[in-house]
């Protein structure tokens, strides 16, 4: 049995039945990781040791007959800008290359309390802005973005917890032909995730199947009271919203992200949008006539707010440090060598568009148009339960670094909407996902949807 | 509208950047890009429209003031750089 490809609710039954160990899977999935990790470089950190302890920390607990979770004993890895107490956490930055973070982030100490085992760290792009330079010392991590999906599509973790701030998570699980869910910004708490935009970030899971979605939401929703946005809104049990039935469910096609595609991703959206009706749905076009620009939107206030948020990083509680006689300059050199040419370049469109002459033109302008796309949706979900829409791109491209790629995603961050990517299968060899979206803290529509979808539609996973 | 070189150097003074000659032409040339994408903003009429700042209706949220554990000095100084007698080390500033 190859314990590394199973999804999280079987290996959950297979431990309660103790028909294997937590430490048999977490050994599979640590053979996994040293047989493909050269090729998938999925990771930046593996605690084999650490892990392994913990399985067995588990077994014990089962053997002596305590009741556990569902997650207990279950291999998980964490993307590097979540932060996770003794294990080196460096959004895949120079700048961070040895921060051992001395606290749990919220969503980090929940899942070990339901007993995951933490296997290491997923990579990323430097601070999820852009890929780390090349040239870079032997010291900065090869960033790579697709790292948590990565990790899960192949059995290197049965579940990762990633974060989008601008549709990465749901690119990267289009891309590598898992499952990707960005929840409601609120939804769960962000304490302990290193901030990017405050505004648009939000901690979600990547997982195989949607049952296991609805495991690792439980565990990680919910109001705490260090992160004052995540909302004090009731969490339902998300295993009861896997209902294998969307007859009713009105599902609408947003015109303009279809038109913003290549025909065959719209292609395929259409072909979904008619399975769906098969199995019972209302699909109907509909229009959100600013969805064109939502990109620029989110650029600029992804920049703004990255320009305070990095403004952190100085070389004087931790990271990187170039030293120099004035603490100006060793302000200055060490964040020049630290950080990656991306991250330069955001951190000073954020600080350009925040100055004085151009607050107006461009940051207030951003913010307006972060309105008209709000109310885009709010106008849609007057008449829909959800939307359905390409994942990026739509066809996983040969060049994902295209900026470009975001449009169809990014929408959902500015607006802080829950939403889901889905694999659909494979066009033309490439794995594409599709995207569904939802009324705030209405995660339960997009279970329901996804789960009747993977339940009626024979697709494969291929890392 | 294109920003100069020099127009970048003084960004990056602003945000304490130390750029190398190649960050300075290559950022320069990728802020040119974006700032020509950005223009798309400027055909939307936004005259009348609110600023959003928050995705949803968001209040204050406020707490007893009461002690709370927070971490060891130790546990906060064991990242620093530089670190002696407790505290962090940084260079002369007066």
């Amino acid at each position: 049995m190859d314990l590394h490809t199973l999804p999280v609710y079987r290996l959950s039954e297979l431990m309660a039945r103790k028909e294997v160990s937590s430490e048999e899977i977490t050994r599979a999935h640590l053979e996994c990781i040293n047989r493909t990790e050269d090729r998938v470089k999925a990771m930046v950190t593996v605690t084999a040791e650490a892990a392994l302890d913990q399985a067995r920390a588990v077994d014990d607990r089962r053997a002596a007959g305590e009741e556990l979770s569902s997650l207990a004993g279950v291999p998980m890895a964490i993307i590097d800008n979540i932060c996770t107490m003794g294990v080196k956490t460096t959004c895949a930055s120079h700048m961070l290359y040895n921060f051992i973070p001395p606290y749990d982030a919220e969503v980090v100490s929940r899942l070990k309390d339901t007993g995951a085992i933490l296997m290491g760290k997923c990579n990323m792009d430097e601070f999820s802005i852009g890929p780390a330079d090349e040239e870079r010392g032997p010291q900065a991590p090869a960033s790579r973005s697709d790292g948590g999906a990565a990790a899960v599509a192949a059995g290197e973790a049965a579940f990762v917890l990633g974060a989008d701030t601008e549709g990465s998570l749901r690119q990267s699980a289009a891309r590598c032909g898992v499952i990707g869910l960005k929840p409601t910004y609120g939804r769960v708490s962000r304490y302990g995730l290193i901030s990017y935009a405050s505004s648009l970030d939000q901690i979600g899971p990547l997982v195989r199947d949607m049952q296991d979605l609805a495991l690792v939401l439980n565990a990680i929703c919910g109001h705490d009271a260090r992160d004052s946005t995540a909302a004090a809104v009731k969490v339902p049990d998300y295993r009861k919203c896997l209902i294998n039935d969307v007859r009713g469910l009105k599902v609408g096609l947003p015109l303009e992200y279809l038109a913003h595609v290549e025909p065959q991703s719209a292609a395929v959206v259409r072909q979904a949008a008619d399975r769906l009706a098969e199995l019972g749905a209302i699909c109907r076009e509909v229009s959100m006539p600013h969805t064109a620009y939502a990109l620029p939107a989110h650029y600029i206030i992804s920049a703004a707010e990255a320009s305070s948020n990095l403004a952190r990083y100085d070389g004087v509680r931790y990271g990187f440090r170039v030293d120099d006689e004035d603490v100006q300059g060793m302000f200055s050199k060490s964040r020049g060598r630290g950080f990656g040419r991306a991250v330069k370049t955001r951190i000073m469109l954020g600080t350009y568009v925040l100055s004085a002459a151009n607050y107006d033109d461009y940051y207030v302008k951003a913010l307006k148009t972060r309105t008209l796309v709000q109310q885009d949706f709010e106008r849609v979900f007057e008449k829909c339960d959800c939307l359905l829409a390409p994942t990026g791109s739509g066809i996983a491209c040969c060049d994902p670094a295209a900026d470009l790629s975001a449009t169809c995603d990014v929408a959902a961050n500015l607006a802080g909407l829950p939403s889901l990517s889905l694999p659909f299968g494979l066009v033309d060899g490439l794995p594409v996902g599709l995207q569904f979206m939802a009324r705030h803290f209405d995660e339960e529509v997009l279970l329901r949807v996804g789960y009747t979808w993977q339940e009626n539609t024979k697709h494969k996973n291929k890392p | 509208m294109q920003i100069s070189g020099k127009d970048v150097g003084q960004l990056a003074f602003l945000s304490r950047l130390d750029l190398t000659a190649d960050d300075l032409t290559i950022c320069t040339k990728s802020l040119n890009e974006i700032l020509g994408y950005l223009t798309v903003l400027e055909e939307l009429d936004t005259g009348a429209v609110k600023p959003a700042l928050h995705v949803r209706p968001i209040k204050n949220v406020l707490r007893e003031d009461a002690l709370q554990p927070g971490l060891e000095r130790e546990q906060v100084l064991a990242n620093g750089p530089e670190v002696e007698d407790g505290a962090f080390v940084v260079p002369r500033i007066v």
